[in-house]
């Protein structure tokens, strides 16, 4: 049977791993390559390397960074932050990635979700929403870019609907209004784009305990991300999991 | 360290970094192969691959390796064939209709089509293998995956998966490996079949010599 997924986020930030609140007050919070290494030692089922720095920068994400994390990392790597070609795809698959996460760029120029898709696969194609709730109308969300800076008038399910059909695989929903929040994740958000979509969903934004996890995944998610809750030592991925399997989720332990 | 060192297809269509990064972690040098020639006759040889059926095979055509992998395939020579690289060896598959594969597996890879099935499969899911492999074991891999081979082909010793329907997650027949899920990120488990693939081809190959 296929075991939910609990994958850390590592944002980084100038090769350091860094954590705020709805993306503003970065912290200090370790070094990519030994946070990788010891999330994959406690249990992690894939890493999430997002490089925060890059969209607002106009930058590349960090390529020295993946291909460090990649050496030690047995599990799979999902890299975005910058990523607007499709050559900076294949930058960072060659650098060690398996999955590309495309936002900021993807709303910029949709045909970037196609152009990656047809080149390496659907599997490779990762598409990172961040959602807002509307302050106009109830049940919808509005996605933001360019790490939450920029508020676009594009409603979350019909974008992510848009995207799938131009070869996205996947979809890393994050709540902006529940990021770093440690409140749990925005669930009615998560049940909106499950129900518009069938490719799997990575919830983010909000969980700081297993229990917000299990509602993430009864509204429809198949995998569960977080950073604060590992960064800050409050749970290890280990421990997580048998909590999960507790209240009755599929892991791998 | 060993001096063995293991050839990866460069299909461009495939996360060879990773796969390459797996087998400097057994503490094996890899390199990167393109010619027929080196298809053909390397010691072992990796097949990976993500992306589509279609582009897969246009990799492959475009570098004239089909005549390569068929022989060492049907020689028995070490080969490891990964997701893709996998379902290139049916003969056709519902991703890319009237694009043929390399046929060494006489099926077709076929799309997962269960209702409320979240397809691509993406995460890690149980393996059973059948008594009597040598590579292949039980435990939990790493899949990424929208196609699959649903009936175990003949002659070959088998693992199997469940996800909406049961279908084939590994094949081995003596040194040939073929696995539907991506050892290179299947932390311990996949170290170990990577590991295990190496070690008995290599006893395979001194035996060879030695008769």
């Amino acid at each position: 049977m296929l075991a939910c997924r609990v994958i850390p986020c590592l944002d980084v930030n100038d090769g350091r791993v860094v954590k705020g609140i709805r993306f503003k007050g970065l912290r200090d919070a370790g070094d990519p390559v030994e946070r990788a290494d010891l999330y994959a030692q406690q249990g992690a089922d894939e890493v999430v390397i997002l490089d925060v720095s890059a969209t607002p920068e106009g930058r590349s994400a960090a390529i020295d960074t993946v291909s460090s994390v990649r050496s030690v990392l047995p599990i799979p790597l999902t890299v975005g932050g910058g990523v607007r070609s499709l050559d900076d795809a294949l930058r960072m698959l060659d650098a060690g990635a398996d999955k590309i996460a495309v936002n900021s760029a993807a709303v910029n120029r949709p045909e970037l979700i196609a152009e990656i898709a047809s080149r390496v696969g659907q599997q490779c194609v990762v598409l990172a929403i961040d959602a807002t709730r509307s302050a106009n109308a109830e049940g919808r969300w509005d996605v933001v870019t360019r790490s939450g800076t920029n508020r676009t008038e594009l409603d979350a399910a019909s974008w992510a609907s848009k995207c799938v059909s131009f070869g996205a695989g996947e979809i890393l929903l994050t709540s902006f209004d529940e990021d770093g929040v440690g409140q749990g994740y925005d669930l009615d958000l998560i049940r909106k784009i499950a129900n518009t979509i069938e490719v799997p969903i990575v919830a983010s934004g909000g969980a700081s305990n297993a229990a917000h996890m299990v509602d993430a995944l009864k509204a429809g998610a198949s995998a569960v991300l977080a950073a604060s809750i590992f960064h800050d030592g409050a749970s290890t991925v280990g421990e997580i999991k048998r909590e999960l399997q507790k209240y009755g989720q599929e892991v791998r332990l | 360290m060993s001096s063995l060192t293991v050839s990866i297809v460069r299909t461009r269509v495939a996360n060879t970094a990773s796969v390459s990064a797996a087998f400097t972690r057994l503490g094996y040098t890899s390199c990167l192969i393109d010619t027929a020639q080196e298809v053909e006759y390397a010691d072992y040889v990796v097949l990976p691959g993500v992306g589509s059926f279609a582009a897969g095979m246009e990799a492959i055509r475009s570098h004239n390796l089909v005549e390569p992998i068929m022989k060492r395939v049907s020689a028995g020579r070490p080969t490891l064939a990964i997701c893709l690289g996998m379902q290139l060896l049916c003969e056709s598959s519902e991703e890319s209709p009237g694009v043929k594969g390399l046929g060494v597996l006489r099926c077709e890879a076929r799309r997962f089509n269960k209702p409320s099935l979240r397809v691509p499969q993406f995460g890690w899911n149980t393996v059973a293998a059948e008594p009597g492999t040598s590579a292949l074991a039980s435990g939990h891999a790493y899949f990424a995956n929208s196609y699959c081979i649903e009936q175990p082909p003949p002659s070959w010793l088998c693992a199997a998966t469940m996800y909406g329907t049961k279908f084939v997650a590994a094949i081995e027949r003596g040194s040939v490996v073929a696995c539907q899920f991506h050892p290179e990120l299947s932390g311990g488990y996949g170290a170990g079949l990577l590991q295990r693939w190496l070690t008995m081809s290599k006893e395979a190959q001194s035996c060879s010599r030695v008769v």
